[in-house]
């Protein structure tokens, strides 16, 4: 009874732990506040305005089709001057910054980019008239990028 | 040099945002994968990617190591004078690559 007990005990153990935490220790999510603090120069932007389209679940994190449109009239007064593409449980959170103007027209952008897991991907857009909006959009990834690494 | 093509349509309407498609052919190796024996694969990747329309850069782009291999980037601009829309790019080696296209201007 005593056996019974401490191996179904030692298995709990081992199960709760070595299984997700293995898991996890591959690419913690970074904190990626500082780089949208350094690029608002220390403003922590709303949320809304900015739709990030993703697929619900990513096969393949190596290319994972990524849309951003923001809402904005694209004028000479009022428009979009930048998109930064933040990718938390990245070895490198930064994934692209794209700078626009008023002869964009549109302020949409598509790029394939790769995910190191499930995570959020957070989509940062700053405006001509220094204003910063953010949208954060969850993405659960299958099989994750960069899996090299990971037996290292 | 580096590959790559653009695509835009065929004809635009003045005033109307139009999109330009945008395919590069490169590995974009992120520096943390390593070869058969074990060596690491030094970063390789396209940084810088601009697009010029009727004299004046209309869109700029830096791609980190979080973009996939054969970068694919659209992104729409403004349709004003017919013309020449140039799309070029440079890797961290130092290695270009450029691609034209010309808009026509209904």
């Amino acid at each position: 009874m005593r056996r019974r007990v401490f191996f179904s005990l030692a298995c709990a153990a081992l199960g709760s732990r070595a299984l997700p935490s293995a898991a996890q220790k591959f690419q913690p999510p970074q904190d990626i506040t500082p780089m949208i603090l350094e690029i608002t120069g220390g403003v922590l932007p709303e949320k809304g305005g900015v739709e990030v389209e993703l697929p619900l679940i990513v096969e393949n994190g190596n290319a994972v089709p990524l849309r951003i449109r923001v809402q904005s009239p694209m004028t000479a007064r009022d428009h979009v001057k930048a998109i930064h593409v933040f990718a938390e449980r990245n070895p490198r959170p930064k994934v692209a910054s794209f700078h626009l103007g008023p002869r964009s027209g549109r302020a949409e952008i598509f790029a394939r980019v790769r995910l190191a897991g499930t995570q959020t991907v957070t989509v940062l857009a700053e405006f001509s008239d220094g204003s910063f909006r953010i949208g954060p959009r969850d993405v659960l990834v299958t099989s994750a990028a960069c899996m090299d690494e990971a037996s290292l | 040099m580096i590959l790559g093509k653009i695509q835009v349509a065929p004809a635009v309407k003045r005033g109307d945002a139009f999109e330009v498609k945008v395919l590069i052919q490169h590995p974009m190796e992120t520096g943390f994968r390593r070869d058969l024996d074990g060596h690491a694969i030094a970063l390789n990747i396209v940084d810088k990617l601009w697009c010029t329309y009727g004299g004046s850069e209309v869109f700029r782009a830096e791609l980190g190591s979080g973009v996939s291999a054969n970068p694919y980037v659209t992104f729409f601009v403004l349709a004003g004078e017919s013309g020449e829309l140039a799309v070029s790019w440079t890797d961290d080696r130092g290695q270009q690559g450029r691609a034209t296209a010309t808009v026509s201007v209904a």
